[in-house]
Protein backbone atom coordinates (compact mmCIF):
# COMPACT_ATOMS: atom_id res chain seq x y z
CA UNK A 1 0.00 0.00 0.00
CA UNK A 2 1.48 3.51 -0.96
CA UNK A 3 1.22 6.28 1.33
CA UNK A 4 -0.52 9.78 0.43
CA UNK A 5 3.10 11.15 0.33
CA UNK A 6 4.21 8.64 -2.03
CA UNK A 7 0.82 8.80 -4.42
CA UNK A 8 2.05 12.86 -4.38
CA UNK A 9 5.68 12.06 -4.70
CA UNK A 10 4.47 9.84 -8.13
CA UNK A 11 1.60 11.84 -9.29
CA UNK A 12 4.29 15.01 -9.43
CA UNK A 13 6.68 12.82 -11.44
CA UNK A 14 4.08 11.63 -13.77
CA UNK A 15 2.84 15.44 -14.28
CA UNK A 16 6.32 16.83 -15.10
CA UNK A 17 6.91 13.98 -17.14
CA UNK A 18 4.16 14.82 -19.58
CA UNK A 19 4.28 18.53 -19.63
CA UNK A 20 7.81 17.82 -20.81
CA UNK A 21 6.89 15.81 -23.69
CA UNK A 22 4.18 18.20 -24.63
CA UNK A 23 6.37 21.03 -24.06
CA UNK A 24 8.95 19.45 -26.29
CA UNK A 25 6.53 19.38 -29.20
CA UNK A 26 5.59 22.44 -28.67
CA UNK A 27 9.58 23.64 -28.52
CA UNK A 28 9.60 21.73 -32.03
CA UNK A 29 6.14 23.90 -33.48
CA UNK A 30 6.84 27.21 -32.22
CA UNK A 31 8.19 29.30 -35.04
CA UNK A 32 8.55 32.98 -35.49
CA UNK A 33 5.09 33.38 -36.85
CA UNK A 34 3.20 31.48 -34.01
CA UNK A 35 2.92 27.79 -34.01
CA UNK A 36 1.25 25.42 -35.55
CA UNK A 37 1.69 21.30 -35.23
CA UNK A 38 0.00 21.27 -39.13
CA UNK A 39 2.93 23.92 -39.82
CA UNK A 40 5.69 21.16 -38.44
CA UNK A 41 4.35 18.26 -39.67
CA UNK A 42 4.39 20.14 -43.21
CA UNK A 43 7.86 21.51 -42.58
CA UNK A 44 9.44 18.13 -41.90
CA UNK A 45 8.74 16.82 -45.13
CA UNK A 46 10.82 19.28 -46.60
CA UNK A 47 14.54 18.92 -46.63
CA UNK A 48 15.54 23.10 -45.86
CA UNK A 49 12.77 24.09 -43.55
CA UNK A 50 13.43 20.14 -41.82
CA UNK A 51 16.87 22.12 -41.10
CA UNK A 52 15.36 25.24 -39.39
CA UNK A 53 13.36 22.45 -37.03
CA UNK A 54 16.28 20.13 -36.68
CA UNK A 55 19.51 22.65 -36.37
CA UNK A 56 17.54 25.27 -34.38
CA UNK A 57 14.46 24.05 -32.90
CA UNK A 58 15.68 20.90 -31.38
CA UNK A 59 18.80 22.46 -30.25
CA UNK A 60 17.18 24.86 -28.47
CA UNK A 61 14.39 23.52 -26.76
CA UNK A 62 16.48 20.30 -25.65
CA UNK A 63 19.10 22.87 -24.26
CA UNK A 64 16.41 24.80 -22.68
CA UNK A 65 15.29 21.90 -20.91
CA UNK A 66 18.56 20.79 -19.96
CA UNK A 67 19.95 24.01 -18.66
CA UNK A 68 16.75 24.50 -16.72
CA UNK A 69 16.76 21.09 -15.06
CA UNK A 70 20.88 21.85 -14.13
CA UNK A 71 19.52 25.19 -12.52
CA UNK A 72 16.77 23.02 -10.52
CA UNK A 73 18.98 20.61 -9.41
CA UNK A 74 21.48 23.39 -7.77
CA UNK A 75 18.82 25.21 -6.39
CA UNK A 76 17.98 21.91 -4.35
CA UNK A 77 21.43 21.47 -3.48
CA UNK A 78 22.00 25.23 -2.22
CA UNK A 79 18.72 24.82 -0.64
CA UNK A 80 19.68 21.58 1.32
CA UNK A 81 23.16 22.71 1.93
CA UNK A 82 22.45 26.25 3.19
CA UNK A 83 19.13 25.03 5.42
CA UNK A 84 17.44 27.93 3.74
CA UNK A 85 15.07 27.49 1.39
CA UNK A 86 15.58 31.18 0.00
CA UNK A 87 19.46 30.76 -1.21
CA UNK A 88 20.01 31.12 -4.59
CA UNK A 89 22.63 28.42 -6.20
CA UNK A 90 24.27 31.99 -7.80
CA UNK A 91 24.67 32.82 -4.25
CA UNK A 92 28.36 31.10 -4.37
CA UNK A 93 29.89 33.67 -6.85
CA UNK A 94 29.07 31.74 -9.71
CA UNK A 95 26.48 34.63 -11.39
CA UNK A 96 29.11 37.26 -10.84
CA UNK A 97 32.40 35.50 -11.94
CA UNK A 98 31.05 34.43 -15.07
CA UNK A 99 29.45 38.13 -15.72
CA UNK A 100 33.12 39.61 -15.09
CA UNK A 101 34.90 37.27 -17.54
CA UNK A 102 32.08 37.83 -20.35
CA UNK A 103 32.36 41.44 -19.49
CA UNK A 104 36.13 40.88 -20.20
CA UNK A 105 36.27 39.27 -23.43
CA UNK A 106 33.77 41.66 -25.13
CA UNK A 107 35.68 44.69 -23.84
CA UNK A 108 39.32 43.06 -24.69
CA UNK A 109 37.74 42.37 -28.46
CA UNK A 110 36.07 45.65 -28.70
CA UNK A 111 39.26 47.60 -27.17
CA UNK A 112 41.43 45.86 -29.87
CA UNK A 113 38.50 46.53 -33.12
CA UNK A 114 37.18 42.76 -32.64
CA UNK A 115 33.73 43.84 -31.53
CA UNK A 116 31.78 40.99 -31.08
CA UNK A 117 28.53 41.12 -30.05
CA UNK A 118 26.31 37.96 -28.60
CA UNK A 119 23.71 37.76 -30.73
CA UNK A 120 25.45 37.89 -33.96
CA UNK A 121 29.21 36.54 -32.47
CA UNK A 122 30.54 33.54 -35.00
CA UNK A 123 30.89 29.71 -33.74
CA UNK A 124 34.59 30.66 -32.10
CA UNK A 125 33.32 33.49 -30.81
CA UNK A 126 30.32 32.15 -29.09
CA UNK A 127 32.70 29.13 -28.06
CA UNK A 128 35.32 31.68 -26.29
CA UNK A 129 32.90 33.62 -25.01
CA UNK A 130 30.98 30.01 -23.07
CA UNK A 131 34.85 28.98 -22.34
CA UNK A 132 35.48 32.19 -20.31
CA UNK A 133 31.63 32.42 -18.36
CA UNK A 134 32.25 29.07 -17.25
CA UNK A 135 36.06 29.86 -15.83
CA UNK A 136 34.53 33.21 -14.65
CA UNK A 137 31.96 30.87 -12.96
CA UNK A 138 34.27 28.54 -11.20
CA UNK A 139 36.61 31.30 -10.40
CA UNK A 140 33.82 33.12 -8.92
CA UNK A 141 32.98 30.30 -6.60
CA UNK A 142 36.95 29.15 -5.49
CA UNK A 143 37.12 32.56 -4.90
CA UNK A 144 34.03 32.48 -2.14
CA UNK A 145 35.64 29.42 -1.00
CA UNK A 146 39.02 30.72 -0.93
CA UNK A 147 37.29 33.47 1.20
CA UNK A 148 35.62 31.55 3.68
CA UNK A 149 38.08 29.17 4.19
CA UNK A 150 36.63 26.14 2.60
CA UNK A 151 32.98 24.94 2.63
CA UNK A 152 32.65 24.01 6.58
CA UNK A 153 30.99 26.60 8.15
CA UNK A 154 27.83 27.84 6.03
CA UNK A 155 27.44 31.29 7.15
CA UNK A 156 30.97 32.25 6.36
CA UNK A 157 30.73 30.58 2.77
CA UNK A 158 27.38 32.79 2.92
CA UNK A 159 28.71 36.06 3.39
CA UNK A 160 31.62 35.49 1.70
CA UNK A 161 29.37 34.38 -1.29
CA UNK A 162 28.02 37.64 -1.15
CA UNK A 163 31.57 39.48 -0.82
CA UNK A 164 32.52 37.83 -4.04
CA UNK A 165 29.16 39.06 -5.89
CA UNK A 166 29.68 42.79 -4.97
CA UNK A 167 33.55 42.67 -5.55
CA UNK A 168 33.27 41.03 -8.65
CA UNK A 169 29.95 42.96 -9.42
CA UNK A 170 32.13 46.43 -9.25
CA UNK A 171 34.94 45.04 -11.14
CA UNK A 172 32.64 44.17 -13.82
CA UNK A 173 30.79 47.68 -13.74
CA UNK A 174 34.49 48.95 -14.25
CA UNK A 175 35.37 47.23 -17.10
CA UNK A 176 32.12 48.35 -18.69
CA UNK A 177 32.77 52.18 -17.76
CA UNK A 178 36.16 52.00 -19.54
CA UNK A 179 34.80 50.00 -22.47
CA UNK A 180 31.02 50.78 -23.12
CA UNK A 181 30.44 48.85 -26.15
CA UNK A 182 30.56 45.60 -23.76
CA UNK A 183 27.57 46.85 -21.93
CA UNK A 184 25.38 45.55 -24.49
CA UNK A 185 27.13 42.23 -24.35
CA UNK A 186 26.49 41.69 -20.34
CA UNK A 187 23.54 42.98 -20.51
CA UNK A 188 22.42 40.43 -23.08
CA UNK A 189 24.20 37.64 -20.80
CA UNK A 190 22.75 39.21 -17.39
CA UNK A 191 19.28 38.84 -18.82
CA UNK A 192 19.61 35.17 -20.20
CA UNK A 193 18.67 33.56 -23.26
CA UNK A 194 18.13 29.66 -24.63
CA UNK A 195 18.65 31.64 -28.40
CA UNK A 196 21.67 30.43 -29.60
CA UNK A 197 21.77 27.06 -27.92
CA UNK A 198 23.31 24.14 -30.56
CA UNK A 199 23.38 21.06 -30.16
CA UNK A 200 27.40 21.49 -29.35
CA UNK A 201 25.69 23.19 -26.10
CA UNK A 202 23.23 20.36 -25.36
CA UNK A 203 26.21 18.06 -25.46
CA UNK A 204 27.63 20.09 -22.46
CA UNK A 205 24.41 20.93 -20.58
CA UNK A 206 24.00 16.77 -20.99
CA UNK A 207 27.72 16.11 -19.67
CA UNK A 208 27.13 18.29 -17.00
CA UNK A 209 23.89 17.28 -15.86
CA UNK A 210 25.45 13.62 -16.07
CA UNK A 211 28.57 14.52 -13.70
CA UNK A 212 26.30 16.36 -11.16
CA UNK A 213 23.19 14.54 -10.50
CA UNK A 214 24.15 11.13 -9.94
CA UNK A 215 26.73 12.82 -6.23
CA UNK A 216 23.97 15.26 -5.39
CA UNK A 217 21.24 12.56 -5.62
CA UNK A 218 23.91 9.90 -3.80
CA UNK A 219 24.86 12.45 -1.20
CA UNK A 220 21.16 13.72 -0.63
CA UNK A 221 20.91 11.57 2.66
CA UNK A 222 23.58 13.71 4.39
CA UNK A 223 21.05 17.21 3.56
CA UNK A 224 18.30 15.37 5.21
CA UNK A 225 20.97 14.42 8.54
CA UNK A 226 21.62 18.17 8.10
CA UNK A 227 17.59 19.09 8.91
CA UNK A 228 18.63 18.78 12.46
CA UNK A 229 21.13 21.10 12.60
CA UNK A 230 24.89 20.58 11.70
CA UNK A 231 25.98 18.99 15.10
CA UNK A 232 23.52 16.71 14.85
CA UNK A 233 24.52 15.55 11.50
CA UNK A 234 28.26 15.38 12.82
CA UNK A 235 27.03 12.90 16.00
CA UNK A 236 25.68 10.71 13.37
CA UNK A 237 28.87 9.86 11.80
CA UNK A 238 28.17 12.05 9.00
CA UNK A 239 32.36 14.20 7.81
CA UNK A 240 30.74 17.53 6.70
CA UNK A 241 34.05 18.75 5.70
CA UNK A 242 34.28 16.05 2.76
CA UNK A 243 30.21 15.87 2.01
CA UNK A 244 30.16 19.76 1.61
CA UNK A 245 33.26 19.95 -0.42
CA UNK A 246 31.48 16.77 -2.79
CA UNK A 247 27.90 18.91 -2.89
CA UNK A 248 29.83 22.20 -3.91
CA UNK A 249 31.59 21.04 -6.57
CA UNK A 250 28.36 19.25 -7.73
CA UNK A 251 26.79 23.03 -7.40
CA UNK A 252 29.40 24.41 -9.37
CA UNK A 253 30.01 22.44 -12.10
CA UNK A 254 26.05 22.55 -12.81
CA UNK A 255 25.62 26.24 -12.14
CA UNK A 256 28.84 26.82 -14.27
CA UNK A 257 27.90 24.85 -17.13
CA UNK A 258 24.38 26.41 -17.21
CA UNK A 259 25.50 30.10 -16.51
CA UNK A 260 28.23 29.44 -19.70
CA UNK A 261 25.45 28.22 -21.75
CA UNK A 262 22.75 30.81 -21.19
CA UNK A 263 24.41 33.41 -19.15
CA UNK A 264 21.94 34.51 -15.65
CA UNK A 265 18.61 32.97 -15.51
CA UNK A 266 16.91 34.39 -12.66
CA UNK A 267 14.55 32.62 -10.26
CA UNK A 268 14.31 29.13 -11.83
CA UNK A 269 16.65 27.78 -9.11
CA UNK A 270 15.25 28.98 -7.12
CA UNK A 271 11.63 28.16 -7.14
CA UNK A 272 11.99 24.49 -8.81
CA UNK A 273 12.79 23.44 -5.09
CA UNK A 274 9.96 25.50 -3.47
CA UNK A 275 7.19 24.06 -6.22
CA UNK A 276 8.87 20.78 -5.90
CA UNK A 277 8.15 21.10 -1.90
CA UNK A 278 4.71 22.76 -2.26
CA UNK A 279 3.38 19.78 -4.46
CA UNK A 280 5.21 16.64 -2.87
CA UNK A 281 7.11 16.89 -0.05
CA UNK A 282 9.87 14.69 0.60
CA UNK A 283 13.50 14.04 1.73
CA UNK A 284 16.31 15.61 -0.53
CA UNK A 285 16.66 12.41 -2.73
CA UNK A 286 13.29 13.09 -4.85
CA UNK A 287 13.95 16.99 -4.06
CA UNK A 288 17.21 16.79 -5.83
CA UNK A 289 15.50 14.85 -8.80
CA UNK A 290 12.21 16.47 -8.98
CA UNK A 291 13.70 19.86 -8.38
CA UNK A 292 15.89 18.75 -11.79
CA UNK A 293 12.87 18.02 -13.70
CA UNK A 294 10.96 20.97 -12.33
CA UNK A 295 13.40 23.08 -13.39
CA UNK A 296 14.20 21.40 -17.25
CA UNK A 297 10.08 21.91 -17.57
CA UNK A 298 9.82 25.33 -16.00
CA UNK A 299 12.92 26.67 -18.21
CA UNK A 300 10.95 25.23 -21.61
CA UNK A 301 7.98 26.68 -20.97
CA UNK A 302 9.33 30.04 -20.74
CA UNK A 303 10.93 29.03 -23.33
CA UNK A 304 8.31 28.33 -25.50
CA UNK A 305 7.00 31.06 -24.45
CA UNK A 306 9.07 33.77 -25.00
CA UNK A 307 9.08 32.40 -28.51
CA UNK A 308 5.32 32.94 -28.96
CA UNK A 309 4.42 35.54 -26.76
CA UNK A 310 5.16 38.66 -29.30
CA UNK A 311 5.91 36.52 -32.81
CA UNK A 312 7.86 37.33 -34.58
CA UNK A 313 9.58 38.94 -31.95
CA UNK A 314 11.14 37.44 -28.77
CA UNK A 315 11.05 38.17 -24.99
CA UNK A 316 14.23 37.83 -23.36
CA UNK A 317 13.85 34.04 -21.58
CA UNK A 318 15.46 35.71 -18.73
CA UNK A 319 12.80 38.17 -18.00
CA UNK A 320 10.05 36.19 -18.07
CA UNK A 321 11.52 33.72 -15.85
CA UNK A 322 11.74 36.62 -13.35
CA UNK A 323 8.41 38.15 -14.06
CA UNK A 324 6.76 34.59 -13.42
CA UNK A 325 9.26 33.81 -10.47
CA UNK A 326 8.95 36.81 -8.73
CA UNK A 327 4.69 36.55 -8.94
CA UNK A 328 4.75 32.94 -7.39
CA UNK A 329 7.47 34.20 -5.05
CA UNK A 330 5.28 36.69 -3.99
CA UNK A 331 2.14 34.59 -4.07
CA UNK A 332 3.95 31.96 -1.79
CA UNK A 333 4.86 35.30 0.62
CA UNK A 334 0.87 35.74 0.88
CA UNK A 335 -0.02 32.49 1.23
CA UNK A 336 2.28 31.27 3.87
CA UNK A 337 5.24 31.66 5.95
CA UNK A 338 7.82 31.16 3.50
CA UNK A 339 10.95 30.23 6.15
CA UNK B 1 38.93 -1.04 38.95
CA UNK B 2 37.42 -3.85 36.85
CA UNK B 3 36.08 -3.37 33.35
CA UNK B 4 37.04 0.01 31.04
CA UNK B 5 34.79 2.25 31.62
CA UNK B 6 32.47 3.16 28.55
CA UNK B 7 33.49 6.90 28.57
CA UNK B 8 35.70 8.52 30.45
CA UNK B 9 36.68 12.45 30.84
CA UNK B 10 40.72 13.35 31.20
CA UNK B 11 41.53 16.77 32.22
CA UNK B 12 39.08 18.31 29.58
CA UNK B 13 39.82 22.23 28.79
CA UNK B 14 37.59 23.72 26.26
CA UNK B 15 38.18 27.41 25.34
CA UNK B 16 34.87 29.47 23.74
CA UNK B 17 36.29 32.89 22.54
CA UNK B 18 38.49 34.39 25.78
CA UNK B 19 35.93 31.92 28.09
CA UNK B 20 37.87 28.99 29.72
CA UNK B 21 34.13 26.91 29.40
CA UNK B 22 35.44 23.50 31.03
CA UNK B 23 38.31 23.72 33.10
CA UNK B 24 40.62 20.16 33.91
CA UNK B 25 37.27 18.00 34.38
CA UNK B 26 38.20 14.65 34.88
CA UNK B 27 35.19 12.06 35.55
CA UNK B 28 34.69 8.78 34.94
CA UNK B 29 30.99 7.52 32.93
CA UNK B 30 30.04 4.17 34.14
CA UNK B 31 27.01 2.15 32.93
CA UNK B 32 24.09 3.57 35.22
CA UNK B 33 22.40 7.44 34.44
CA UNK B 34 24.06 10.83 35.57
CA UNK B 35 22.75 14.01 35.28
CA UNK B 36 24.79 17.21 35.19
CA UNK B 37 23.70 20.33 36.64
CA UNK B 38 24.66 23.58 37.60
CA UNK B 39 24.24 27.41 37.03
CA UNK B 40 23.96 28.68 33.50
CA UNK B 41 27.26 29.03 32.19
CA UNK B 42 28.21 26.77 34.14
CA UNK B 43 29.80 24.35 31.24
CA UNK B 44 27.32 21.49 30.87
CA UNK B 45 26.32 21.75 27.02
CA UNK B 46 30.00 22.05 26.09
CA UNK B 47 30.98 19.25 28.43
CA UNK B 48 28.31 16.89 26.48
CA UNK B 49 29.85 18.33 23.07
CA UNK B 50 32.72 17.57 24.66
CA UNK B 51 32.19 13.84 25.24
CA UNK B 52 30.37 13.64 21.86
CA UNK B 53 33.72 14.63 20.00
CA UNK B 54 31.94 17.37 18.61
CA UNK B 55 33.97 20.02 20.49
CA UNK B 56 37.53 21.26 19.91
CA UNK B 57 39.36 20.49 22.94
CA UNK B 58 42.14 22.93 24.42
CA UNK B 59 43.59 20.44 26.21
CA UNK B 60 43.18 16.95 27.82
CA UNK B 61 40.95 13.99 26.03
CA UNK B 62 37.66 11.66 26.13
CA UNK B 63 37.99 8.29 25.93
CA UNK B 64 35.81 5.66 24.56
CA UNK B 65 35.90 2.35 25.72
CA UNK B 66 39.73 3.03 26.75
CA UNK B 67 40.80 4.30 23.33
CA UNK B 68 41.17 8.10 22.34
CA UNK B 69 37.92 9.12 20.73
CA UNK B 70 39.75 10.41 17.86
CA UNK B 71 40.87 7.20 17.03
CA UNK B 72 37.46 5.73 16.24
CA UNK B 73 36.26 6.22 12.91
CA UNK B 74 33.17 8.88 12.51
CA UNK B 75 31.09 5.99 12.04
CA UNK B 76 32.19 3.35 14.52
CA UNK B 77 31.74 6.42 17.06
CA UNK B 78 28.29 7.51 16.27
CA UNK B 79 27.17 3.87 16.71
CA UNK B 80 28.44 4.04 20.23
CA UNK B 81 27.25 7.44 20.92
CA UNK B 82 23.93 8.69 20.55
CA UNK B 83 23.77 12.78 21.28
CA UNK B 84 20.63 14.96 21.66
CA UNK B 85 21.56 18.32 21.53
CA UNK B 86 19.34 21.71 23.15
CA UNK B 87 16.34 21.49 20.72
CA UNK B 88 18.05 23.58 17.33
CA UNK B 89 15.71 25.06 14.93
CA UNK B 90 14.69 22.01 11.98
CA UNK B 91 14.42 22.80 8.76
CA UNK B 92 12.81 20.28 5.84
CA UNK B 93 10.06 17.89 4.92
CA UNK B 94 10.48 15.39 6.32
CA UNK B 95 8.25 13.25 8.35
CA UNK B 96 8.52 11.72 11.83
CA UNK B 97 9.34 8.59 10.91
CA UNK B 98 11.75 9.66 8.31
CA UNK B 99 13.65 11.91 11.03
CA UNK B 100 13.72 8.90 13.44
CA UNK B 101 15.15 7.20 10.44
CA UNK B 102 18.17 9.08 10.98
CA UNK B 103 19.33 7.64 14.39
CA UNK B 104 19.60 4.31 11.91
CA UNK B 105 22.17 6.01 9.78
CA UNK B 106 25.48 5.58 11.36
CA UNK B 107 24.72 1.81 10.96
CA UNK B 108 23.25 1.23 7.41
CA UNK B 109 25.89 4.61 6.52
CA UNK B 110 25.32 6.96 3.69
CA UNK B 111 24.86 4.92 0.78
CA UNK B 112 23.04 1.45 2.61
CA UNK B 113 19.73 0.79 2.82
CA UNK B 114 17.93 0.54 5.83
CA UNK B 115 17.26 -3.53 7.06
CA UNK B 116 14.24 -4.69 8.74
CA UNK B 117 15.93 -4.93 11.70
CA UNK B 118 16.38 -0.85 11.18
CA UNK B 119 12.76 -0.62 10.58
CA UNK B 120 12.00 -2.52 13.88
CA UNK B 121 14.28 -0.55 15.81
CA UNK B 122 12.60 2.94 14.51
CA UNK B 123 9.23 1.54 15.42
CA UNK B 124 10.10 0.59 19.37
CA UNK B 125 12.33 4.28 19.61
CA UNK B 126 8.43 5.74 17.93
CA UNK B 127 6.50 3.43 20.74
CA UNK B 128 8.98 4.72 23.45
CA UNK B 129 8.15 8.37 23.43
CA UNK B 130 4.46 7.99 22.14
CA UNK B 131 4.90 9.37 18.94
CA UNK B 132 3.86 6.24 16.62
CA UNK B 133 0.64 7.84 16.05
CA UNK B 134 2.06 10.90 13.88
CA UNK B 135 4.73 8.94 12.28
CA UNK B 136 3.81 10.51 8.92
CA UNK B 137 3.09 14.01 10.03
CA UNK B 138 6.23 16.59 9.21
CA UNK B 139 8.14 17.53 12.13
CA UNK B 140 7.42 21.57 11.46
CA UNK B 141 3.62 20.36 11.80
CA UNK B 142 4.33 19.16 15.32
CA UNK B 143 4.64 21.20 18.95
CA UNK B 144 7.38 21.84 20.46
CA UNK B 145 7.08 18.56 23.08
CA UNK B 146 6.20 16.63 20.32
CA UNK B 147 9.01 17.99 17.89
CA UNK B 148 11.00 16.90 21.27
CA UNK B 149 9.93 13.84 21.74
CA UNK B 150 10.15 12.60 17.89
CA UNK B 151 13.88 14.19 18.62
CA UNK B 152 14.45 11.95 21.48
CA UNK B 153 13.33 9.08 19.58
CA UNK B 154 15.76 9.79 16.59
CA UNK B 155 18.88 9.45 19.77
CA UNK B 156 17.09 6.23 21.23
CA UNK B 157 17.25 4.75 17.46
CA UNK B 158 20.60 4.88 17.46
CA UNK B 159 20.64 2.02 19.93
CA UNK B 160 23.53 3.40 21.20
CA UNK B 161 25.47 2.00 24.38
CA UNK B 162 26.18 5.73 25.28
CA UNK B 163 22.96 7.85 25.43
CA UNK B 164 23.80 12.32 25.81
CA UNK B 165 21.13 14.14 26.03
CA UNK B 166 21.28 17.86 26.55
CA UNK B 167 17.79 18.92 28.04
CA UNK B 168 15.56 16.73 26.97
CA UNK B 169 12.81 17.71 28.51
CA UNK B 170 12.34 20.97 27.28
CA UNK B 171 8.85 21.65 26.02
CA UNK B 172 7.85 18.92 28.09
CA UNK B 173 4.61 18.51 29.63
CA UNK B 174 4.43 16.50 33.69
CA UNK B 175 3.14 13.70 32.21
CA UNK B 176 5.74 13.21 29.79
CA UNK B 177 8.96 14.71 31.83
CA UNK B 178 8.03 11.76 33.89
CA UNK B 179 7.87 8.76 31.03
CA UNK B 180 11.20 9.98 30.27
CA UNK B 181 12.57 9.54 33.42
CA UNK B 182 11.55 6.40 33.45
CA UNK B 183 12.58 5.31 30.35
CA UNK B 184 16.38 6.66 30.76
CA UNK B 185 15.93 4.45 33.99
CA UNK B 186 14.65 1.52 31.90
CA UNK B 187 17.66 2.03 29.99
CA UNK B 188 20.18 2.94 32.19
CA UNK B 189 19.05 -0.38 34.31
CA UNK B 190 19.70 -2.50 30.73
CA UNK B 191 23.33 -1.23 30.85
CA UNK B 192 23.12 1.98 28.70
CA UNK B 193 25.37 4.85 29.99
CA UNK B 194 23.01 7.43 30.67
CA UNK B 195 24.12 11.64 30.71
CA UNK B 196 21.67 14.31 30.65
CA UNK B 197 22.15 18.06 30.91
CA UNK B 198 19.15 18.72 33.23
CA UNK B 199 18.23 22.09 34.46
CA UNK B 200 15.02 20.39 36.17
CA UNK B 201 16.58 19.56 39.78
CA UNK B 202 13.95 17.73 41.01
CA UNK B 203 14.11 15.71 37.81
CA UNK B 204 17.82 15.95 38.38
CA UNK B 205 17.38 14.17 41.70
CA UNK B 206 15.86 11.04 40.49
CA UNK B 207 18.93 10.15 38.63
CA UNK B 208 21.83 7.36 39.69
CA UNK B 209 24.32 10.07 40.38
CA UNK B 210 24.72 13.77 40.30
CA UNK B 211 27.28 15.94 39.08
CA UNK B 212 27.71 19.39 39.40
CA UNK B 213 29.18 22.14 37.23
CA UNK B 214 30.36 25.88 38.23
CA UNK B 215 32.25 28.02 35.87
CA UNK B 216 33.78 25.22 33.93
CA UNK B 217 35.20 23.42 37.44
CA UNK B 218 33.83 20.53 38.44
CA UNK B 219 32.65 21.07 41.92
CA UNK B 220 30.77 17.51 43.13
CA UNK B 221 30.32 14.25 42.05
CA UNK B 222 27.65 12.04 44.00
CA UNK B 223 24.70 10.11 44.62
CA UNK B 224 21.56 11.90 45.26
CA UNK B 225 21.25 10.83 48.70
CA UNK B 226 24.70 12.43 49.66
CA UNK B 227 24.79 15.31 51.87
CA UNK B 228 27.89 17.02 50.89
CA UNK B 229 26.41 16.66 47.57
CA UNK B 230 23.79 19.10 48.49
CA UNK B 231 25.98 21.49 50.34
CA UNK B 232 27.56 21.86 46.62
CA UNK B 233 24.21 22.39 45.17
CA UNK B 234 23.06 24.60 47.18
CA UNK B 235 26.47 26.53 47.28
CA UNK B 236 26.82 26.53 42.88
CA UNK B 237 22.99 28.22 43.62
CA UNK B 238 24.23 30.58 46.15
CA UNK B 239 21.77 29.53 48.68
CA UNK B 240 18.47 30.22 46.60
CA UNK B 241 17.03 26.77 47.73
CA UNK B 242 17.24 23.82 49.72
CA UNK B 243 16.57 20.35 49.24
CA UNK B 244 14.53 18.63 51.57
CA UNK B 245 13.20 15.41 51.98
CA UNK B 246 9.53 14.02 50.66
CA UNK B 247 8.98 10.47 51.37
CA UNK B 248 11.91 8.07 49.61
CA UNK B 249 13.15 11.11 47.60
CA UNK B 250 15.00 14.47 47.87
CA UNK B 251 13.68 17.49 46.14
CA UNK B 252 14.52 20.63 45.80
CA UNK B 253 12.48 23.91 47.21
CA UNK B 254 12.73 27.44 46.52
CA UNK B 255 14.26 28.91 49.25
CA UNK B 256 12.73 32.44 49.94
CA UNK B 257 13.49 32.92 53.48
CA UNK B 258 17.28 33.50 52.78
Amino acid sequence: MRTPDQQRRSRLGTRLAALSLVLLAAGLAAGSDGWSMRELWEMLQHGDAALIVGQIRAPRTLGAWLAGALLGLSGAVAQGLFRNPLADPYLLGSASGASLAVVLVLAASSLTGHGIALATAGAVARLGLVGAAFAGALLGISLTLVLARGAEQTTRLLLAGVVVGVLLGAASDLVTSAAPDALRGKQAFMLGSTGFLSWSACAVLAAGLLIALPPAWRLARALDALTLGEDAARSLGLSLARLRAALVGALALAIGVAVSQTGLIAFVGLVSPHLVRRFAPAPHGYTVLASAATGGTLLLAADVLARSLIAPQEVPVGVLTALLGGAYLLWLLHRRRIA
Amino acid sequence: MSAVVPLRADSLGVSLGSTRALDDVSIEFEPGWTAIVGPNGAGKSTLLRALAGLQGLRSGGVHLHGQALPAWTDRERATRIAWLGQQAETTGELTVREVVQLGRLPHHGLFGAPTARDESVVDAAMHETECSAWQTRRLHELSGGERQRVLIARALAVDAGILLLDEPTTHLDPPHQIALVQLLRRRAAAGVTVVSVLHDLALALLADRLIVLERGRLRAVGHSDDPALHGALIAVFGGAIRIERVGARWVPVANLER
